[in-house]
């Protein structure tokens, strides 16, 4: 394979209990299960592999339970992960795994390099600061200490995901589902950083606000050349944001290819069934 | 006869066991050796409630020596309740000698305020600290501020600032203000007003906070870098009583009290009793001046 990827992930396994050889072996579609027979450990990443290249948006979809949230968490060190690794080219040109790597360094990567849009609101913003002030953390984050600049760049970020600016210092407690998540990826955007995840971003949301979130994302990332890691179970998001997709079933990859080959011509039962149920 | 060796002695020299003592001043010697950082220690009971003044009281009771001279202030008076009590209390179990006078005063036992009068290396400030964790009131839990303390992770205390300047179009976060102690650790330095705050810069003397409800012990050492948290374009700004003048002394160029008569008029009165007192008797003991330049 060539060597431009932006992100690359080998071997990442995530396991909730008592791993064993077999939780491994004996999981996945195959066996149609990702409970361990023997220990009753639930995997939920197994042993997945995969490339993202600069500007690509990749996408990963699966029922509920297949382990979308867990490896994009994972990739965000939202949580440990129980094996494989993870290499980033703007960390040490890639050589480097991030997992090794220490607290502070993680930390580092979260604020600066990676953005990420949870499906929750609440998890991605602080209810308790004003909208300027979440997008303000990030930016004290990365150490801007300039109250002027900040809200500059506070005001800049919002004008792009198209919050008025006059709700600025609300908290975000008081805006609408649509606005939340739009301040959200405000803030995830905030340091321009090269990659950004999205979980499940829209799922809360009415159709009408879903097409314009999903609008904004695909504006923001022709704009700015970020790429990206989408996560939906909705095949819609799928079809309209990503370059290329991976399907996931009991946390392992069925099928992956590009997004309008796997939409037209589904080559996995699992996909077949996904594709064939859309509304 | 029963004769019981362990009661005929009611107390203890300064009341708390020497065991006890030793663990204590191990923590406070810790604390010296990491600015700003805050070492868990025992809290051992005492004959006033957790949450009255026992951090100080602890650190204090450790310290103190029958040739201590002890000054106790609350809110910078030497003649409130809770300082009368607690200098009776030190002085009955320590045999030590007690002072109104700051520059007399070996050790110096306080409640919301730093002294006026400049402190030197022969005398030790010990600070009651009713919460000594500055990440508090971003983050519940003590496990996460502890890992946020240690891996120097402070942008929430940061916003929180944003967020009064937003608010308020100042850093005025009342008592308390967060500080960046020997470039490393965000601290507290107990509820004192911001005029005190920069007392506690390269100071010569030694600054202890107990904490005993919160059982924590944290240290400013002498010569330290203290720099309150601030803006490139907002600085931090101490408490400005202009054109304000002492009722009882004349003075300005102290921190004061606003004092409310029955018909609602208002005067100001310097805070610190003893400084006032001197300022009465004669002429004004060495203070460092950060405002009022006029």
């Amino acid at each position: 394979m060539d060597n431009n990827w932006l992100l690359r992930v080998r071997n990442l396994t995530k396991i909730y209990g008592e791993p064993t050889l077999d939780s491994i072996h004996r999981t996945g579609p195959a066996f149609n299960t990702n409970i361990c027979p023997k220990t009753g450990a639930v995997v939920a990443v197994n042993d997945i592999s995969f490339d993202v290249y600069p500007g690509e948006v990749l996408g990963i979809v699966g029922e509920s339970g297949s382990g979308k949230s867990t490896l994009v968490q994972m990739l965000y060190f939202d949580q440990e992960v129980s094996a494989g690794e993870v290499n980033f080219k703007p960390v040490d040109d890639g050589n480097v795994n991030l997992f090794e790597l220490s607290n502070q360094k993680k930390r580092y990567i979260r604020n600066h390099l990676m953005g990420m849009v949870y499906q929750n609101p609440r998890d991605g913003l602080n209810f308790r600061f004003s909208s300027g002030g979440n997008i303000a953390e990030k930016l004290l984050m990365a150490n801007v200490f300039h109250v002027g600049r900040i809200r500059i760049r506070g005001a800049d970020l919002l004008t792009k995901t198209e919050v008025p600016i006059k709700r600025m210092d609300e908290s975000p407690a008081r805006f609408s589902g649509g606005m939340q998540q739009r301040v959200q990826i405000a803030k995830a955007i905030a340091n321009n950083p090269p990659m950004l995840l999205l979980d499940e971003v829209t799922s809360g949301l009415d159709v009408s606000v879903q097409a314009k979130v999903l609008d904004l994302i695909r504006g923001l990332q022709q704009d700015l050349g970020v790429s990206m890691i989408v996560v939906s179970h909705d095949l819609g998001v799928i079809r309209m944001l990503t370059d290329r997709t991976m399907v996931l079933k009991h946390g392992k990859i069925v099928e992956q290819g590009l997004t309008d080959q796997i939409l037209q011509d589904p080559q996995h039962g699992y996909t077949q069934l996904l594709v064939s149920s859309l509304l | 006869m029963i004769e019981n060796q362990k009661f005929q002695h009611s107390f203890n020299y300064a009341y708390i066991d020497e065991y006890t003592k030793k663990e204590i001043r191990r923590k406070t010697l810790k604390a010296v050796c990491i600015p700003g950082y805050q070492v868990p220690y025992s809290s051992p009971e005492m004959p006033i409630s957790r949450g009255w003044g026992t951090g100080g009281l602890h650190v204090t009771l450790s310290l103190v020596g029958p040739n201590d001279v002890l000054k106790v202030i609350d809110q910078g008076s030497d003649a409130s309740v809770n300082a009368c009590n607690l200098r009776a209390f030190i002085k009955e179990m320590s045999n030590c000698a007690v002072t109104f006078d700051t520059a007399e005063a070996t050790l110096i036992q306080t409640r919301h305020r730093v002294p006026e009068e400049i402190l030197t290396e022969k005398q030790i400030l010990v600070l009651q600290v009713p919460q000594p964790e500055v990440l508090r009131s971003v983050e519940r839990h003590e496990a996460k501020t502890r890992v946020m303390h240690g891996e120097a992770d402070y942008a929430k205390i940061w916003v929180t600032l944003y967020e009064a300047y937003v608010r308020s179009g100042g850093l005025r976060s009342g008592a308390g203000h967060p500080i960046m102690v020997n470039g490393r650790y965000v601290a507290t330095p107990s509820p004192i007003p911001s005029w005190d705050v920069p007392n506690l810069n390269m100071a010569r003397c030694l600054y202890l906070f107990g904490a005993g409800r919160e059982k924590r012990i944290h240290c400013i050492p002498p010569f330290t870098r203290v720099e309150p948290l601030e803006f490139e374009d907002i600085r931090f700004k101490v408490e400005e009583f202009l054109g304000v003048k002492c009722s009882a002394s004349g003075q300005d160029k102290a921190f004061m009290d606003q004092i409310y008569a029955d018909d609602f008029s208002s005067s100001y009165v310097i805070n610190d009793s003893n400084f006032l007192d001197k300022l009465r008797k004669g002429p004004r003991p060495p203070q460092k001046l950060f405002t009022n330049p006029a």
